[in-house]
């Protein structure tokens, strides 16, 4: 990783914990901002997605990479796992998923066709929360307990306001949240002591790493595949980012663009 | 007033000591649940609602059909229905208090219960819902009580309460539209995705109440010598058909829209409910008996009610039998299927099927019983200052 991009993560993480550093996101995605507003202006196209300003993460997950390397997948699930103390519960019911694997007939039911390609047949797909520009769970949560870090866009998780009251997870599109029916803690199996335990009775879901972001580092997930090249992450506000590079030369596609909540995670098939 | 819950005969006695014992076994079973979690409940990742949510949307909905005897009193002046308006307030407390206690059941941290207050957040459905419910809780503990001592002491209420009672008509729309519109926002949920729930919920709920009100008054009428007469609940009845038949009508609309346009995401969770979802070589139809049970008891119902008006007879047993068979339909429809349904299949096209939990059925039935036990307090109430009267 590169220092400029280290030194960004570092920002961007820091102002997503403390809730401050306004003017260096400002300063940092200035640039991003006007592109974006110019892009705006292009397109006339009736239901255009038009962008959000300021430093907005997202991720590209390449499924090519992924269906040549089966167990990278799985690796940078239990990277995941193992940082954000996730349970593992035997049962469906009780699951708690934070990324997980599904077919594409499941990722994307209403891109299903009869016709697919190999890999799209056969491989499985990375499925995470999508942190929405315009996320429905956010909308729904009647304490904020769930909301939008506006200096980056991820979507948060107060687990301590948390009522349990569910309606983020009727409201979510992609069923990426996951509730703690009972005490998760005897269900861990490596305990990370750098990221809080849940209690029972609360929601919760990716969170795009908010807390290695402030210490420079990169998601877990990214960590594991970026070398395969796999997952990209970053500003997708920064038309210099590596992100937007990749988008701009791919083709991609998202979950379900069709209820509007503006996912910030592609994916290559 | 209230020392009239204090004397009654014997089967007023048992009745109550029935309720307690299952307000008992449901608080022994929210003990339990409290400790360990809902995953007690039959409730999972896919499911994320289950029975307490069911069960407060369909009582939102008998708290709302109330309105159905407010209405045609304070603003039509049907001098009919003027012994049992009061059971109509009445009714709606006692539901909107199940209400309550469903909501409290469902929550997976109950202690954090007054953030919706603390961090009040008007983009979320539910703070309004807890607005309007409490409202209309309010407005209804007050213009009851406040009409039911001006009639033991035969004066006409002060003219200030009509200003509640006035109120009270939009409350009670508004009480199940805006449960209504917890479902129907969700972006991706088809099966609540339909403008029609809200009208759908409001006909389903001027048929359940009024139901459960002539219920009510034929039981009264048995054993707390409690003559509701046969104009009050002949135009009940009436009432109570129109309703089951726009409800009817709106949900065919429902499978219209699904079958004919045959967008799968709109044929999904009616095909779950009526025939069986196929999935991945499995049929998952464990809804499927309540859902033709209810279509079953519904047009009974209303078989039975259209006879009584076509051939002008009376019976109040065949009375019974159809606000009976309207009630459980409508309970089987929004009580169990409209909710669960919309569950199935989930946003990855998985399905998983839900089954409450003995645990989770002690806690229904409690509250349930709770509801009854404070409906019969107050009917005992409204009853016993009837019979002061008279005398």
């Amino acid at each position: 990783m590169d220092t400029k991009r280290r030194k960004f993560l570092k920002i961007a993480g820091a102002a997503a914990l403390a809730g401050i550093g306004a003017p260096a996101i400002v300063k940092l995605t200035s640039s991003a901002a006007i592109a974006s507003e110019a892009v705006q202006h292009e397109t006339a196209a009736h239901g255009e997605v038009a962008a959000a300003t300021g430093v907005r993460l997202g991720m590209v997950i390449d499924m090519r990479k992924f269906a040549e390397q089966p167990e990278l997948l799985d690796q940078a699930i239990a990277a995941c796992n193992k940082v954000h103390n996730i349970p593992h519960f035997p049962d469906r019911k009780n699951e708690i998923k934070w990324i997980w694997k599904a077919p594409y007939a499941n990722v994307f039911p209403e891109l299903e066709s009869i016709h697919k390609s190999e890999m799209a047949k056969k491989a499985p797909f990375a499925v995470l929360c999508n942190h929405c520009d315009n996320p429905s769970c956010v909308k729904a949560c009647p304490t904020k307990a769930t909301f939008v870090q506006p200096e980056n866009g991820i979507v948060a998780m107060d687990f301590h306001r948390c009522i349990g009251c569910r309606f983020c997870m009727a409201a979510c599109p992609y069923g990426a949240r996951s509730f703690n029916w009972q005490d998760p803690r005897p269900f861990i199996d490596t305990y990370n002591a750098e990221f809080p335990t849940r209690m029972r009775g609360v929601v919760e879901k990716c969170n795009f790493c908010g807390e290695r972001l402030a210490l420079g580092l990169e998601p877990a997930c990214v960590e594991v595949a970026k070398s395969a090249g796999a997952m990209v992450f970053g500003d997708l506000n920064d038309p210099d980012s590596e992100i937007r590079k990749v988008l701009d030369k791919e083709f991609t596609i998202q979950r379900n663009p069709a209820a509007g909540t503006k996912p910030s995670v592609y994916y290559i098939v | 007033m209230i020392e009239k819950v204090l004397k009654g005969k014997s089967t007023y006695w048992m009745w109550l000591a029935v309720l307690g014992t299952f307000i008992a076994i449901g608080a022994a079973c929210y003990v339990r649940q409290y400790m360990f979690g809902l995953g007690l409940t039959g409730m999972s990742r896919d499911v994320s609602w289950g029975l307490y949510i069911s069960q407060f949307t369909f009582l939102v909905g008998v708290a709302a059909g109330g309105l159905m005897l407010v209405l045609p009193y304070y603003v039509h002046d049907y001098k009919a229905f003027g012994k049992i308006t009061i059971l109509g307030e009445f009714l709606a407390i006692s539901a909107l208090i199940m209400c309550l206690m469903f909501i409290m059941a469902d929550l997976g941290q109950p202690l954090r219960g007054l953030n919706v207050i603390f961090f009040a957040t008007p983009h979320s459905m539910l703070f309004w819902d807890m607005c309007v419910l409490w409202g209309y809780l309010l407005l209804n503990c007050l213009c009851g009580w406040v009409i039911l001592t001006a009639e033991r002491k035969q004066v006409h209420p002060p003219k200030w309460i009509y200003i509640f009672v006035y109120i009270s008509i939009p409350f009670a729309v508004s009480i199940h539209t805006v449960t209504a519109m917890l479902y129907c926002g969700l972006p991706g949920r088809h099966f609540w995705l339909s403008a029609i729930i809200a009208p759908r919920f409001l006909a389903s709920a001027f048929a359940a109440g009024p139901s459960l009100i002539v219920l009510a008054c034929l039981v009264m009428r048995k054993f707390a010598n409690f003559d509701a007469g046969k104009e009050a609940i002949q135009k009940l009845t009436t009432i109570i058909m129109y309703a089951a038949i726009i409800n009817t009508f709106f949900f065919l609309l429902e499978f219209f829209v699904g079958y004919y346009s045959e967008m799968p995401g709109h044929m999904h969770s009616l095909e779950y409910l009526f025939f069986g979802l196929e999935h991945d070589g499995h049929v998952y139809n464990n809804l499927v008996p309540f859902m033709w049970g209810a279509t079953l008891f519904s047009f009974t119902g209303l078989g039975i009610l259209a006879y009584m008006k076509i051939s002008k007879v009376f019976d109040y047993r065949l009375v019974g039998v159809a606000a009976t068979l309207i009630f459980f339909s409508l309970w089987a429809d929004k009580g169990l299927g409209f909710v669960f349904g919309g569950f199935v299949p989930n946003p990855l096209n998985e399905v998983t099927e839900y089954i409450p939990t003995a645990n989770e059925l002690g806690i229904t039935i409690g509250i349930w019983a709770t509801g009854f036990f404070i409906l019969t307090l107050l009917y005992k109430i409204a009853v016993g200052v009837e019979h002061e009267i008279e005398s």
